[in-house]
């Protein structure tokens, strides 16, 4: 898994790369920044704060099946999916007021097509984790899971993490940094 | 529903996976993330730091840095996992860095932001 995360941290940064590179050097919008931009910086802080709480649930989710408790361990593996899905839905809209509203879709400008890979890229993987969240979830209820899968919940975690810490970049490079 | 299965003992470990910080201590971590999110929001709009050449910037990357690297040690239990899996992140990432401030650097995307990498010195031009 460490070796995956390491690649797809790769993966990453030629996409964010690109942000960067194109960054500024649209002719036309619409643009990110400034009078007219299009980022939301509040709304975003928000799905990011989610995110983040989502990985402190994570976290907590593999000390209590590390610990046995496979009620709280249930408990916060389903918050952590919840919260992952939240962000999702939060994405979404976001995405489709831009497309609505800005007229800012895949196809409009450099900013667009950057924008949108490099999010939708980090979305997609966001939406695997969270199926894969569920579906540990239902495992341990199915199979009457108890500590001895940690390991898997712990690989997952990794996972989760790292989606987490691929949109602390991402916020920062691309909606903040102006 | 099973009840509780026997725990796994606080002391044991996988060879070279040293015993994990409890609820207390992530919890903490994630009031520490929270903060640090808040100062780098706060930040953006602090007129100060902009005028401030590289000031923004500065803050935003550090403050960017330091959540990263807590979720990775602490969160991805790298700092108590063995050395091995520190290696098979960190050197992808290290290289994927070099990369991306490479390529930055030779499509004049540092100059167009207001920094002439080739003769360290603000652009006359551009953005």
């Amino acid at each position: 898994m460490w070796a995956f995360l390491g690649s797809d941290c790769m993966f990453f940064a030629t996409l964010i790369a690109t942000y960067l590179i194109y960054k500024g050097r649209d002719k036309v919008g619409p643009f990110p920044h400034g009078p007219e931009g299009v980022l939301d910086i509040p709304y975003t802080s928000v799905s990011a704060f989610v995110l983040l709480m989502s990985s402190v649930m994570m976290v907590l989710a593999l000390a209590a099946i590390q610990q046995g408790k496979m009620r709280a361990f249930r408990a916060w593996l389903l918050a952590t999916a919840g919260l992952g899905a939240v962000f999702l839905a939060g994405q979404v809209f976001e995405f489709s007021y831009f497309a609505m509203h800005n007229g800012l879709t895949l196809a409009t400008n450099l900013f667009g097509a950057t924008f949108f890979v490099t999010t939708g890229f980090h979305g997609t993987h966001v939406t695997i984790g969270v199926l894969w969240l569920l579906g540990l979830a239902v495992m341990s209820y199915w199979k009457s899971w108890g500590p001895e899968r940690a390991l898997d919940v712990e690989l997952a975690g990794l996972y989760w993490h790292f989606v987490d810490i691929v949109w602390i970049v991402v916020f920062t490079m691309l909606y903040l940094v102006p | 529903m099973s009840s509780e299965p026997h725990a796994i003992p606080a002391a044991h470990t996988e060879a070279g996976h040293e015993h994990h910080p409890g609820p207390a201590v992530y919890v903490m971590i994630g009031v520490i993330l929270l903060i640090l999110t808040v100062i780098e929001v706060g930040a953006y709009y602090v007129e100060a730091l902009r005028a401030i050449p590289f000031g923004l910037v500065t803050v935003l990357l550090t403050l960017m840095v330091i959540k990263f690297v807590l979720v990775v040690l602490f969160f991805m239990h790298l700092k108590f996992d063995n050395r091995l899996f520190a290696g098979l992140f960190t050197v992808p990432l290290l290289v994927a860095t070099a990369i991306l401030i490479a390529l930055l650097a030779l499509t004049g995307a540092l100059y167009l932001s207001g920094v002439d990498v080739i003769s360290a010195t603000p652009a006359t031009t551009g953005h």
